[in-house]
């Protein structure tokens, strides 16, 4: 047990996808611009993570190794679509949100990351484990970032505004911000990581 | 260990100068002193405010940061009083007294002690300092106020207002070289920029390849696009307004942002002139000298590469 718990926690800090692996940045970049898109974005990642890992690692001795890649995408694509049409049906306000975003996680590195790299080697509770734990780390990064940029750029916190006379800083809520504060964040864990 | 440390030999030539890097830098402080003042005189005590406040911060930031990182403390080399002081002079006069405190600390932070500090930085800080605040609050960026009025009287800048296709009356060629106009602390007064200028030119400090060209490019570009038809435009009055002097001067000259070569300054200086004209031309913003030199900072390694001077005997 002890063992499967290591599995999730290393997703969340120690391999951090955002902040460590550095992978999934465009989805970070594009949809950090406020904490509800950021859950969001997160919760679909985290489901398509699991879903993908778990029938990858069911039948990784069944994939030809020549094609295995484009196997990896159909599985995740396929968890895209029922993510896709979960969402139009049950929140389109979000939908519309996310936008393009939702459809291109197909494409998202951590996915096929975690696929190629751990799920295609490791056995299915390992996966499960290890793909949960990915995804939890992605959405805290993603609640960190879009917490920053939401409150800095927009002054509000889940839509509320806390202190009336705080002026946004308008580069915040633009890509440019978005990239400066990846950076910086990148920068501050890893100072972090290396005082260890 | 001890006995060594005294017997370290630099590179030669030896030959002994009575010049240092703070020394340079406290050079520069003085010939911005008069475009200060001036600046102070035309908009009033407000502006006066906002440089202190911009110089003090630029000076604590940088301690703080270098203590911090465990390096020593340096602050009293001027160049951090270099950045605090050119981020207020690209400043409005009436602004908030919190933009220049964060500007500076911007500018330090991230666009000087991020790279490793002085030396280090690919951007000029005081202009990273500058375009962030511009992209973070535009209303109290671009809110000036009318020259010799006191009373906080917004103008728009004759650049913004040529823009806006507002220039109706034409303001005298020498009121904007005196500086009676809206605009930047630090910018309006052209004859301070050039008594400053000057000095350094003289002095040495800085060589005339780098402002000479991007003021001459700038003012052919906008006398040929600058008008209604071609040859047409008016480019005295593109040369005195906007930010041009005192970039050219002050801010592209930057040793450590600008290339080695007399041949990659020329290119640097006509670089920010077309950039320049540009951006005032057809561009969306009033004013581009900031951005002219932020991107040739970007290009600089560049230049350097492709203009290396020949090592003597190779071919």
């Amino acid at each position: 047990m002890k063992k499967f718990i290591n599995q999730f926690l290393k997703g969340i800090i120690r391999e951090n996808p955002t902040f460590v692996l550095a992978l999934g940045l465009c989805p970070t970049l594009a949809v950090s611009v406020s904490v509800i898109n950021g859950i969001g974005m997160g919760i679909a990642a985290t489901f398509v993570l699991l879903g993908s890992n778990v029938i990858i690692a069911l039948i990784k001795n069944k994939i030809p190794e020549r094609v295995r890649i484009p196997c990896y995408i159909v599985v995740i694509a396929t968890f895209v679509t029922i993510t896709e049409l979960t969402m139009k049906a049950y929140s389109p306000a979000l939908n519309r949100a996310l936008g393009i975003y939702v459809p291109l996680i197909v494409v998202n590195c951590i996915v096929l990351g975690r696929a190629e790299a751990y799920a295609s080697k490791a056995s299915v509770v390992n996966s499960f484990f290890d793909g949960l734990g990915m995804g939890v780390g992605f959405t805290l990064a993603l609640i960190l970032i879009s917490a920053i940029r939401e409150f800095l750029g927009a002054g509000k916190i889940l839509g509320f505004t806390p202190i009336k006379s705080f002026e946004p800083a308008f580069v915040l809520a633009m890509p440019s911000g978005a990239l400066l504060l990846i950076g910086l964040l990148l920068g501050f864990f890893n100072l972090i990581k290396r005082e260890k | 260990m001890q006995n060594q440390n005294n017997l370290v030999v630099s590179v030669s030539p030896h030959l002994h100068k009575d010049e240092s890097v703070s020394k340079i830098m406290w050079m520069v402080v003085i010939s911005l002193i008069p475009a200060g003042a001036a600046g102070v005189f035309i908009f009033g005590l407000t502006a006066l405010w906002a440089i202190i406040l911009g110089v003090v911060t630029a000076l604590l930031t940088e301690a703080v940061l270098q203590v911090l990182t465990k390096r020593k403390v340096t602050i009293l080399d001027g160049s951090a009083f270099i950045t605090g002081l050119l981020l207020a002079y690209n400043l409005p006069s009436r602004v908030p007294f919190w933009l220049p405190v964060i500007g500076a600390i911007f500018s330090i932070a991230i666009g000087k002690q991020v790279f490793g500090g002085l030396g280090q930085n690919i951007f000029n800080p005081a202009l990273v300092g500058r375009v962030f605040l511009l992209a973070c609050w535009p209303k109290y960026m671009t809110a000036y106020i009318a020259p010799l009025r006191y009373d906080a009287v917004t103008q728009a800048t004759p650049l913004a207002a040529l823009k806006e296709g507002k220039l109706i009356e034409k303001i005298a060629t020498l009121d904007l070289f005196l500086g009676k106009r809206g605009g930047c602390i630090g910018e309006v007064c052209i004859l301070a920029l050039l008594l400053g200028a000057a000095f350094l030119l003289i002095r040495g400090y800085i060589s005339w390849h780098i402002p000479i060209t991007y003021i001459f490019t700038t003012g052919v570009f906008t006398y040929i696009f600058g008008g209604k038809g071609l040859f047409a435009g008016d480019w005295l009055f593109h040369i005195l307004t906007g930010g041009l002097v005192l970039g050219a001067f002050f801010m592209a000259t930057d040793y450590v942002t600008s290339p080695l070569t007399r041949k990659g300054q020329i290119i640097f200086g006509i670089g920010c002139g077309l950039i320049t004209s540009v951006i005032r031309l057809w561009g969306g913003y009033p004013e581009g000298a900031s951005y002219a030199i932020l991107m040739m900072n970007a290009a600089t390694p560049f230049i350097d590469r492709y203009t290396k001077s020949r090592v003597y005997g190779l071919k």
